[in-house]
């Protein structure tokens, strides 16, 4: 036909389509020059200098809050790390996994403290840890083994299950042995070869070993035959068992790997705060490792570790009101940048916002003074600027609550609506948004945490669905 | 049911007898018995939905007869599991290709020889890309991204990965164009040439012919021709069997 024979294949003219995507998220510009520059930098050495900045860290900072965010930080990460094996390579969804970091803190808590037996058990740190890990990568494979075929919704519920039953067994069912609510306490500091850990800064630097040698190790293992068949069977379990890789028996082994990470990561936790407590290990905190996992881009692991790092910073940032209250109306600021196009509408939308916002205030205040007589709850210069803008009356939270309810009809209505009445609404919407977080929510700082934390990550998977590491993923059609 | 002239000293690597294979109540083969030898080039024709997936996935253990037995060099491997029958020298290119999309071409080829976990895998690379230059070019290219003709090249090569002796192939020539799906055929013949059984599954009845040793023709689950090509090809059995329907 067209082609001669003798000719090789000129299949994929192509290609140029074909990567237009890798061009289009290379870019140009400052940015995307960081990106080539780390590109020629080996995955080793990247990992090595970036450690040894991380290690900068507590030498840099006087204060021991900062590096107790910095522990919470490698401890999250580390979860990440684990968790990412099972989610993001494997494709499992395990709504169980914080128990394996509460089984490995509880495990810890027992080989090494008080709790049992007359005078207690007191084992060596690190035997008390390999004890705990591999009993705990035990425990992954026996959970996984009824799941049998590991899938979707079947392997959620176990998990979930499972998830529920530890907090209820460490709670409710054997209080001698596990302290009840109150959990244990006393745990033993670590301990290696005679030398106690006692120093916050001693756990940061633990952790980060343990970080970077499980960051390590998961390279090694992902670029070998177990990463591939993991990753296989996440894209395609039928091709996967077509190329006979043992399809269960891979879901089996990522499982049992996330355990045993998670539960590595509860043996330090449980050392560092010298005591576990069974509401460590709830669904909240599950969200958060995922939040991390996703965030950093499903699959990667520098991600897993960037993502539970914004994650972790993030919400100890929106524990200061001020802080919360820059983040909140810079996060609202950044999606209308992004979402609102072109410029001059942009532009129209803002000062639309603030006149409105003058008028309102301005308007009600003839009305009643006492309608305006409150203060902004943010703190430092943001609640300062919006002092004359925003409404806060002097008993805010009953017109709070309403609004709170009137601002989701009102996104509700924003997403059905287009065009022109689109905009019209999003400006009393974004006021009322603002009303509602001066009068209520940054009053309310563990919800609104968890609400913040949900937007960012609805903010982070438009602007960037992949994550912030993460590869975009590639369909075949 | 004739199945032609294959010298009787040939060891047969694929034998079904009489296969009869539901989904559900619904019967989908009947009696269906196909042989294919060592080193022989088999081609299964037939139209749309008359089975020849159902076949291959009878064949390869991801649906059971209902009656009839699967034999692999002799084994009875009609009970058996599908990693069983893969690990027992088979290997097959699916329909649709399903190459690992996120994967590189260079991790799917290693995924192709799982099995040949530790062994030295440079010949087997050799010949990969011996008869796919372009996979050796496109290496560290996600397979996601290849145009099709290289992702069939892929799924080819990544069959060849694991030293099959017996491949099987689920329309290989689907979606590429005419230019490319005489290529594909030229491939096909070479691997034949290399000793390899093939059993591929076509509906472009002459292109595969031209090709193959002998040809079998399915009509709703039952095998209504069974000769060699050249007799396929003269014959006018074909066209009221295959075509005319
Ligand atoms: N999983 C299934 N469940 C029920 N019916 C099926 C299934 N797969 C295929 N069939 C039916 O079996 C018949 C043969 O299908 P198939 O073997 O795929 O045909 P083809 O010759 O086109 O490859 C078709 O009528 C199809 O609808
Ligand atoms: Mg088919």
């Amino acid at each position: 036909m067209s082609t001669p024979n003798d000719a090789p294949p000129r299949i994929g003219v192509d290609e140029w389509v074909a990567r237009s995507g890798e061009r289009r998220d290379r870019g140009s510009g400052p940015s995307a020059a960081i990106v080539r520059a780390l590109e020629r930098v080996g995955w080793w050495q990247r990992l090595a200098v970036i450690a040894a900045i991380v290690a900068l860290f507590p030498l840099l900072t006087s204060s021991d809050y900062a590096v107790r965010v910095g522990v919470n930080t490698l401890l999250l990460a580390t979860l990440a790390l684990g968790l990412n094996v099972v989610v993001g390579w494997t494709g499992l969804l395990d709504l169980g996994y914080v128990a394996f970091y509460g089984f490995g803190a509880y495990g810890f808590a027992l080989l090494s403290s008080n709790q049992l037996g007359s005078s207690g058990i007191h084992l060596p740190s690190l035997l008390a840890i390999v004890i705990v890990v591999v009993a705990a990568a035990l425990l992954g494979l026996l959970l996984g083994l009824p799941s049998r075929r590991l899938q979707g919704d079947y392997l959620a519920i176990v998990t979930l299950f499972f998830g529920q039953i530890f907090v209820e067994t460490v709670t409710n069912v054997a209080p001698k042995v596990t302290g009840g609510p109150n959990g244990v306490v006393g745990i033993d500091p670590l301990n290696f070869f005679g030398l106690e850990v006692t120093t916050t800064r001693g756990y940061f630097y633990v952790l980060l070993i343990v970080t970077v040698v499980i960051m390590g190790a998961l390279h090694l293992i992902d670029s070998s035959r177990t990463g591939r068949g993991w990753r296989a069977v996440r894209e395609d379990p039928l091709a996967a068992a077509l190329m006979t890789i043992p399809v269960n028996k891979v879901k089996l082994l990522a499982f049992s790997v996330g355990a045993a990470v998670a539960a590595l990561a509860g043996t330090i936790f449980a050392a560092f705060q010298a005591g576990a407590y069974p509401t460590d290990f709830d669904t909240p905190f599950l969200i958060l490792v995922y939040a991390g996992v996703i965030l950093g881009g499903s699959g990667s692991i520098a991600g897993a570790v960037l993502g539970a790092t914004v994650v972790s910073v993030t919400l100890e940032l929106l524990r200061n009101p001020s802080q919360a209250a820059t983040l909140f109306y810079g996060l609202i600021l950044l999606t209308l940048v992004v979402r609102v196009r072109p410029w001059r509408k942009l532009g129209a939308v803002l000062a639309a916002l603030v006149a409105f916002g003058f008028a309102v205030h301005a308007v009600i205040g003839a009305i009643s003074a006492s309608a305006v007589a409150g203060h902004p709850r943010s703190g430092g210069w943001v609640g300062d600027a919006l002092g004359s803008w925003v409404v806060v009356p002097a008993d805010p939270k009953g017109p709070g609550n309403i609004a709170f309810v009137v601002l989701i009809l009102g996104l509700v209505a924003l997403v059905q609506l287009k065009g022109t009445a689109r905009t019209v609404l999003l400006v009393p919407l974004l006021y009322l948004a603002a009303f509602v977080w001066e009068t209520r929510l940054v009053a309310e700082a563990s919800i609104t945490r968890q609400i913040l934390l949900g937007a960012i990550l609805i903010v982070m998977m438009n602007a960037r669905p992949q994550g912030l590491l993460g590869s975009k993923r590639v369909e075949v059609l | 049911m004739r199945n032609g002239d294959r010298a009787a000293s040939d060891a047969i690597l694929l034998r079904l007898e009489e296969i009869t294979t539901h989904y559900g109540p619904i019967r989908i083969l009947e009696q269906v018995s196909i042989e294919v030898g060592e080193g022989e080039l088999v081609c299964l024709l037939g139209g749309n939905a008359s089975g020849k997936s159902t076949t291959l996935k009878t064949i390869l253990g991801l649906v059971r007869p209902t009656s009839g037995r699967v034999l692999l060099r002799g084994e009875d491997v009609t009970n058996r599991q599908v990693s069983y029958r893969v690990g027992r020298g088979m290997a097959i290119v699916p329909e649709n290709r399903r190459v690992f999309a996120p994967l590189t071409v260079l991790e799917n080829l290693e995924l192709g020889a799982y099995l040949r976990h530790g062994e030295d895998l440079r010949e087997e690379f050799e010949r990969v890309y011996t008869l796919f230059p372009r996979l050796h070019e496109r290496g560290d290219q996600l397979a996601g991204t290849l145009s099709g003709g290289e992702q069939q090249m892929l799924a080819m090569g990544r069959a060849l990965m694991s030293r099959p002796r017996l491949l099987l192939m689920d329309e290989p020539s689907m979606g590429l164009s005419p230019a490319l799906v005489e290529q594909n055929f030229e491939i096909i013949a070479q691997i034949h040439a290399t000793g390899v059984g093939i059993l591929v599954v076509e509906q472009n009845a002459n292109m595969a012919l031209s090709i193959a040793d002998r040809g079998y023709v399915l009509q709703t689950g039952q095998v209504v021709l069974a000769n060699r090509s050249s007799e396929l090809l003269a014959s006018d059995e074909l066209k009221k069997a295959y075509l005319g329907r």
